[in-house]
């Protein structure tokens, strides 16, 4: 069998995410971990980017690994030192924890074997940009407008909060 | 498939390129070799670009105060930055003791990594455009966004009081100013219909779109100069670094090659900021046509579109080291209250109205 630079990438990606989700809960670093979170993030994208769904690696890009992983450092850098190290967990903590992903793990494989695979002979597809506009702002069959709006009032009412809650501690002061 | 060469289209040069490789070897192989032949034109490119800017700003900034700059090493010491990059190959790496040091070594490949990555969607030329992303702009945007990471963590794990506060400052800053490159880049989406850059470029065949979108173009790409002069930490914004509070900022504590290494990114990201504007705003590689002037526009048609790519980035490169020599530095709370007070509430309207001059049909040269 042939082997296709396709499956080297994806076999380098899935061992990538795989070695750096275990890194990511065992070491006991916290910036550490927010690093190897980030390599994982990353890592998704470039399996975003095989599939050729750009603008999905896009997003997972800007707002994973540029955006919330950023804001974890960045409150990391203001709240812990670098000298800083968590204890080692408990045997019971660990043991529930092991538990409770193992069988997180057997949901997802039994809900993955159950669907029929498919295999298709068409041509890898690109999704085109304004594809993805109109759908996320139209109003008709397939429009995705009200959730979208629903969200964005979400959002701001969280804004909203967010100032609430840093003014007030100022004038507590 | 014979070989053709022509400076005014690489289409022809590249295919033949591809289709030789797949005929001497198999498939595998032959995507392999074309990764590492962009890979080392990238890797040599990268090092001439960035000594070079090192040159380039230092003679602009003697230029500019009067002085002589470096003239030793060559003429004109041409050879100066290189001289300089030798030194610092051979200095010692010093390892920090109380530093985290996998994330320490980490750091500055993080930095350095994100900005080649963002060059590989730049078009340089017809027909030289390593990939070709339908989203290219977004693309870049989400690449750059992560280059502070490798800031935040080398301010982090330096251990170091400097470190730590110049790597807080600048990270504030890129994350505030990365909005308003966003906004003012989308303001030319709009106004192109496009996200890729090749569409992008083909779409001011017949005037580039700082002329074609009246003055929301302008404004865009005003704001655009002010925030990506702020995202990329050069002066006047750059307090990340102010050489006489913080010593060096988050680099405070890398000696030698890993110091190179945030200085060399810093340089790219200049360039990479100036060909992207280069790009959305000035044409890219496409000449200078005016609608109307067939004559004139045949004469911009005989220079190279690599000449005419090059040329675009080198003046927004000099005009952002003129910024950078002219202006006095920002304080803290002047740069933040730029951005979130002014540039982004501008920027918001302004993608409104250029949205309106589009579904109106306003733009010149329709």
């Amino acid at each position: 069998m042939e082997i296709t630079v396709h499956q080297i990438m994806f076999a380098l990606f899935s061992a990538i995410i795989l070695v750096f989700s275990v890194l990511t809960v065992t070491t006991r670093r916290i910036l550490r971990a927010a690093t190897f979170l980030l390599l994982v993030l990353v890592s998704t994208a470039g399996l975003y980017f095989m599939l050729n769904y750009q603008f999905m690696a896009g997003v997972q890009l800007t707002l994973y690994a540029g955006g919330i992983v950023v804001l974890i450092i960045f409150s990391i850098l203001l709240t812990s030192h670098i000298s800083q190290k968590f204890e080692a967990v408990g045997w019971r903590k660990a043991y529930f924890s092991a538990l409770a992903s193992i069988a997180g793990a057997i949901l997802c494989i039994t809900t993955i074997l159950q669907h029929k695979f498919q295999a298709t002979t068409e041509a890898a597809k690109e999704i085109d940009m304004k594809l993805i506009g109109n759908s996320l702002l139209g109003t008709g069959r397939d429009g995705y407008v009200l959730p979208f709006e629903v969200i964005s009032v979400l959002l701001l009412a969280a804004m909203i909060g967010a100032i609430v809650v840093a003014k007030r501690k100022k004038t507590k002061e | 498939m014979p070989f053709t060469f022509s400076f005014y289209d690489f289409t022809g040069f590249t295919q033949w390129i591809d289709v030789t490789l797949r005929g001497a070897c198999s498939p595998f192989w032959a995507v392999l070799w074309e990764m590492v032949i962009v890979g080392v034109l990238f890797l040599a490119f990268y090092a001439v670009v960035g000594l070079y800017l090192v040159y380039a700003e230092r003679k602009v900034c003697a230029f500019i105060q009067n002085r002589v700059g470096p003239n030793r090493v060559g003429p004109y010491g041409f050879f100066q930055t290189i001289a300089d990059l030798i030194k610092l190959l051979m200095k010692e790496i010093i390892s920090i003791r109380e530093a985290d040091k996998l994330l320490f070594n980490l750091a500055p490949f993080i930095v350095i990594i994100t900005s080649f990555l963002a060059l590989a969607a730049i078009p340089f030329a017809k027909g030289l455009h390593p990939i070709d992303l339908n989203i290219g702009v977004f693309y870049v945007m989400a690449i750059s966004s992560m280059g502070v990471v490798g800031i935040l963590l080398a301010g982090w794990s330096s251990n170091s009081k400097y470190s730590l506060l110049g790597a807080m400052r600048s990270g504030a800053q890129i994350i505030s100013y990365e909005l308003s490159v966003g906004m003012s880049l989308i303001a030319i989406c709009v106004l192109a219909g496009s996200m890729q850059l090749s569409t992008i470029v083909e779409g001011q065949r017949d005037l580039w779109f700082i002329f074609k979108g009246h003055f929301p173009a302008v404004t865009a790409f005003i704001i655009y100069m002010i925030a990506a002069t702020a995202e990329t930490n050069r002066g006047p914004f750059d307090l990340a670094e102010a050489e006489s509070e913080l010593a060096a900022g988050f680099h405070t504590e890398y000696s030698g090659i890993k110091f190179a290494f945030f200085f060399l990114a810093e340089y790219m990201n200049m360039f990479i900021v100036a060909s992207l504007a280069a790009t959305i705003f000035w044409g890219g590689w496409m000449p200078l046509h005016i609608p109307g002037l067939e004559s004139f526009n045949h004469v911009m048609d005989f220079i190279p579109p690599v000449i005419w790519y090059v040329g675009k980035t080198v003046v927004i490169i000099l005009i952002m080291m003129w910024f950078k020599w002219t202006f006095p530095r920002l304080r803290i709370d002047q740069l933040l209250n730029l951005e979130w007070k002014f540039l982004l509430p501008i920027s918001l309207v302004n993608i409104l109205i250029m949205a309106f001059i589009v579904l109106m049909g306003w733009q010149i040269g329709l």
